[in-house]
């Protein structure tokens, strides 16, 4: 097997807190490949986006490491696309500012013309083109998404970092956001982390899915998802999905009740 | 042309309905009409006064005053007020402080003004920078303190350097608490000119008060709060026009 693109190896990483160090990821280890698409699910407050900033370059491990193509991470960077957990389209920019914003920038500076190239083909992409010249106050949440998305593949990222992007939207949003980011894998392939609460979600998109524990997150498992892509909708009706879904879905409730029982247990010991 | 006729209707109905109260009241005979002057009577004295008096300079001489306070005021304010809401330590041991000065009045100041500046034209300006500093800083150091961080990790990820953020997140950010702290200055300054202008000064709308109250004259007074009230009112449209095009991004601004 080739050399992982990705590699989280034994990392650990403690917060100081003024009851001591409180341990949020505990040694971890998985690789992703190029062109993997790893979903991350686990419970609510687990440390999935402790995990992610580490890749993204915001956060280092207490102990262990995290290597990009055999590399350790130094800080954040524009071969890693991040979209986060809140919206961070920029307020203050219209829409084709914001999908610009990341090329006008020295790390990826592009001549004018090729800009322009590159942002209205994005906003053709993501169906952005009617707002091209509107603020994002006038955006709904799903087409704040795609703007996020637009923004960060315009600056071209080898790696997609995908904080539960899309869990803030309403079902039907959130599946056309799916197909979308399907749409858009398939013409430009990256290599993708997503974290996500979403069972069907992670076994929709992902060709891999890592199920990590209550906190301190641990991998718990990791299983791989065996549907080829591209893939379209009527895979949720397969028998397979259902199974792998059922077995995912008890290891996270499972994670989850132990998430709570600690959740209770802090509560008590106050 | 009907709708912008009443909209002129609507914004002057106000205005109208406040100089009628003033003739009521005078009409009225509750007041000693001695001590009311008619609204015809003070706007026949502010002709007289623009026409004889300099009136148009004492407006001057006041909004140069007013402008320079504000201007030196916010000009410090801002870089003083984003270094203590940038750095969350700095802004614990400095919130008292700025609230202790800021809480003085600039009236009871004036004593130790003159005994350090003298009674010109620099004293007066002191006043005014003190207290549109004060007001601007707080204003600065909450809006920055408030600025999401999320934002300047986007910029990271997309490549930005320590220095683009800077320019490209971190000063659009800020322009919206600058342009509050300026009106909040401006607002604040007008109220204390009439104090700074009690440092002995000759010219000036606040002087021109002192002056006419120590001669009883009612109607000069009328004219010289007007005037103030007047330039207050169209240096903050002003602004706000131009917070209106700057800030059009902002929720609460423009459609
Ligand atoms: N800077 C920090 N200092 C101290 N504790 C922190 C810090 N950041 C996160 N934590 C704690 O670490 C734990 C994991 O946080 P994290 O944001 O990684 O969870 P998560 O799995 O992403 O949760 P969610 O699914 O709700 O987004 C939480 O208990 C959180 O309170
Ligand atoms: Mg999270």
């Amino acid at each position: 097997m080739s050399e992982p693109r990705i590699r989280f190896e034994r990392v650990s990483l403690e917060f100081p807190t003024a009851a001591g160090p409180l341990r949020v990821v505990d040694d971890v280890s998985y690789d992703i490949h190029e062109g993997e698409f790893v979903a991350v699910i686990g419970p609510s407050g687990c440390g999935k986006t402790t995990m992610m900033n580490m890749l993204a370059g915001f956060q280092r491990p207490t102990s262990g490491r995290v290597l990009l193509d055999g590399r350790e991470v130094a800080g954040p960077g524009s071969d890693r696309g991040v979209m986060f957990q809140e919206y961070g389209v920029f307020p203050w920019l219209t829409v084709r500012e914001n999908i610009a914003f990341g090329l006008t920038l020295k790390a990826n500076r592009v001549p004018a013309g090729e800009r322009e190239a590159i942002v209205e083909r994005y906003l053709g992409l993501m169906g952005l083109a009617g707002f091209a010249d509107a603020y994002p106050k006038h955006l709904s949440g799903g087409m704040r998404q795609r703007l996020a998305l637009a923004r960060a593949y315009a600056v071209k990222p080898q790696f997609l970092l995908m904080d539960e992007p899309f869990g803030a939207l309403d079902a039907q949003t959130r599946s056309n956001m799916q197909n979308l980011l399907l749409e858009i894998l398939a013409a430009e392939r990256k290599t993708v982390m997503l974290i996500t609460h979403s069972v069907e979600e992670a076994i929709y998109l992902a060709s891999r899915i890592v199920i990590v524990t209550a906190r301190p997150a641990r991998v718990r498992e990791i299983v791989a998802v065996p549907f080829a892509y591209p893939r379209d909708e009527a895979i949720h009706e397969a028998r397979e999905f259902g199974e792998l879904r059922s077995h995912i879905r008890d290891l996270v409730m499972d994670e989850y009740r132990a998430q709570q029982g600690q959740a209770r247990a802090v509560a008590f010991s106050e | 042309m009907g709708d912008r006729l009443k909209r002129i209707g609507l914004v002057a109905a106000p205005w109208l309905a406040i100089v009628a109260a003033w003739y009521g009241v005078r009409e009225s005979g509750l007041v000693n009409s001695a001590l009311v002057p008619a609204p015809h009577a003070v706007l026949a004295k502010s002709v007289d006064l623009f026409a004889r008096q300099g009136l148009a300079w004492d407006i001057f001489v006041s909004t140069r005053r007013v402008f320079i306070g504000v201007a030196v005021g916010i000009a410090l304010a801002v870089p003083v007020g984003f270094l203590i809401g940038w750095f969350r330590s700095a802004k614990a041991f400095a919130d008292p402080l700025v609230n202790f000065f800021r809480a003085l009045p600039p009236i009871a100041l004036i004593p130790l003004v003159i005994v350090y500046f003298g009674v010109d034209e620099p004293a007066k300006l002191v006043i005014l920078i003190y207290a549109s500093f004060f007001a601007g800083v707080i204003v600065m150091y909450e809006g920055v303190s408030q600025i999401n961080p999320l934002f300047i990790r986007v910029a990271r990820t997309l490549g930005a350097s320590q220095s683009e953020v800077f320019r490209k997140v971190i000063i659009p950010l800020t322009v919206p608490h600058i342009l509050t702290a300026l009106r909040v200055a401006l607002g604040v300054a007008w109220a204390t000119l009439v104090a700074s202008e009690l440092v002995a000064a000759q010219r000036g709308l606040g002087s021109m008060i002192q002056n006419a109250s120590t001669y009883f004259l009612l109607d000069v007074i009328y004219v010289g709060i007007i005037c103030i009230g007047l330039v207050a009112l169209l240096m903050d449209l002003a602004l706000r026009r131009l917070s209106t095009r700057f800030l059009a991004w902002q929720d609460r601004v423009g459609a």
